[in-house]
């Protein structure tokens, strides 16, 4: 397995005191945290931050550790010395972090029951431990609903006491008009329990960004490229929606940025979505001696000066 | 909520719901779902953070969208060692800074 260097992951030295470790840690975490940060990869920092800090915020843990000496490096092949762990005594009272996540190199060296960390108040009428996970679907998904092959790392006990992972496949079928950040609780997939119902899983859902559809709840948002002459003219223009192709009039006379409305075009749901079309008039390319020539005569025959309200 | 089967029939059967739909989470719900214990979610009522329905908490019933703001803050008062107090502003500031982002979305600056 890897060995892990807690100091660097907090950015600090060796020598550093419990209370730097600890001001560290909460900036490090501020930073991190999945719930508020939008770095691509928070949720695997954040964890690695919580297990070094689990670790070096134990002066018991951390002479444990710091015993290991300073010649290993980040990353590099570690197996614990035979006489490991003697004469130290560790509490498992951890509270920072998924401790459920920690890593082999953490459990090799502070022992499995520490895996469990913080001690997980027994839930109430001893029904079993709700889970969470997230499910990222695309936008048609959304909008059509879809059936997702979702893999559980479930832990189970093995014959010799030891916890192992298995995974457990659940298809699961995501109700057409599902919207970003929305849950579905699958009920009774969670956590088992002794006796009592097995606890309920929570998948969060993610919608991967579309590359030109926006959504806002339930309604979606389309940046619709026009020529100028369909704009200034007025034309029967097509356009792509979540549902089909469908066509709209565009007035005489539009200019940019103006909204129109798809009613019910949007994501399902009750009462479904609207769609909306913003028209964005493109400009041809005067790339040809014909198209210039285009250009030319209009600058000739047309008085039209889009500054004339500014006085210039 | 609806009775719904998997591909299969080997494959196991389970109810399912969009919990942002549900509107009526017990006090107990609540505190399982977040393996929080009655005091604190409590707490996270009385500073406004969950607006259940129900004047008396053995009358409590929160809307699924509850459920998540509970975690949140939960999770930021557990990881970052503040006070709900604190895990609350945080929750304010992070729903406006969402809201913001959905305008941004909307008005087509944030495309990727």
């Amino acid at each position: 397995m890897e060995f892990k260097d807690y100091y660097k992951i907090l950015g600090v030295e060796r020598d550093v005191t419990q209370d730097e470790i600890k001001r560290a840690y909460r900036k490090l975490a501020r930073q991190y945290h999945p719930d508020v940060s939008k770095e691509k990869d928070a949720e695997a920092r954040f964890k690695e931050l919580g297990e070094a800090y689990e670790v070096l915020k134990d002066v018991g843990k951390r002479a444990s550790y710091d015993q290991l000496g300073a010649s290993y490096k980040g990353g590099q092949e570690f197996r614990p010395p035979p006489d490991w762990g003697t004469g130290f005594g560790f509490r498992g009272d951890g509270s920072a972090g998924d401790a459920t996540d920690y890593s082999d190199f953490f459990s090799s060296l502070f022992g499995q029951h520490f895996r469990q960390g913080r001690a997980r108040r027994p839930p109430p009428q001893g029904k079993g431990e709700d889970h969470h996970a997230k499910v990222s679907i695309s936008l048609e998904d959304a909008y059509a609903g879809t059936t997702r092959a979702i893999t559980l790392s479930v832990p189970t006990l093995d014959a010799g006491g030891h916890v192992s992972t298995v995974d457990r496949v659940l298809n699961v079928s995501i109700p057409k008009g599902i919207r970003e950040g929305q849950h579905i609780r699958l009920s009774g997939q969670g956590g088992p329990s002794a006796g009592a119902s097995a606890g309920d899983l929570y998948l969060e859902v993610e919608i991967q960004p579309h590359p030109y559809y926006r959504v806002e709840g339930r309604d979606v948002y389309l940046d619709l490229p026009i020529t100028p002459w369909e704009a200034a003219l007025g034309a029967t223009v097509k356009v792509p929606t979540l549902g089909g192709t469908v066509e709209i009039k565009v007035p005489e006379g539009s200019s940019s940025g103006r909204k129109m409305r798809l009613k019910a075009r949007g994501l399902p749901g009750n009462p479904p979505g609207d769609g909306y079309v913003i028209l964005n008039i493109a400009i041809p390319p005067a790339n040809t001696e014909q198209a210039k020539a285009l250009y030319r005569k209009m600058e000739q025959e047309m008085s039209f000066n889009p500054r004339a309200g500014m006085g210039v | 909520m609806n009775r719904m089967s998997t591909e299969g029939n080997k494959a196991p059967q389970f109810d399912i719901c969009i919990l942002e739909e549900l509107t009526q989470l017990t006090l107990l719900d609540l505190c399982h779902a977040c393996a929080a214990q009655e005091q604190q979610i409590s707490e996270l009522v009385e500073i406004g953070v969950l607006e259940p329905k129900g004047r008396e908490p053995a009358q409590w019933s929160f809307d699924g969208v509850n459920l998540h703001r509970a975690r949140v803050a939960l999770r930021l008062q557990r990881d970052l060692e503040v006070d709900l107090a604190g895990a609350a502003l945080a929750l304010t500031l992070l729903d406006e800074i969402a809201s913001l982002r959905r305008r941004l979305n909307t008005l087509g600056d944030l495309v990727p």
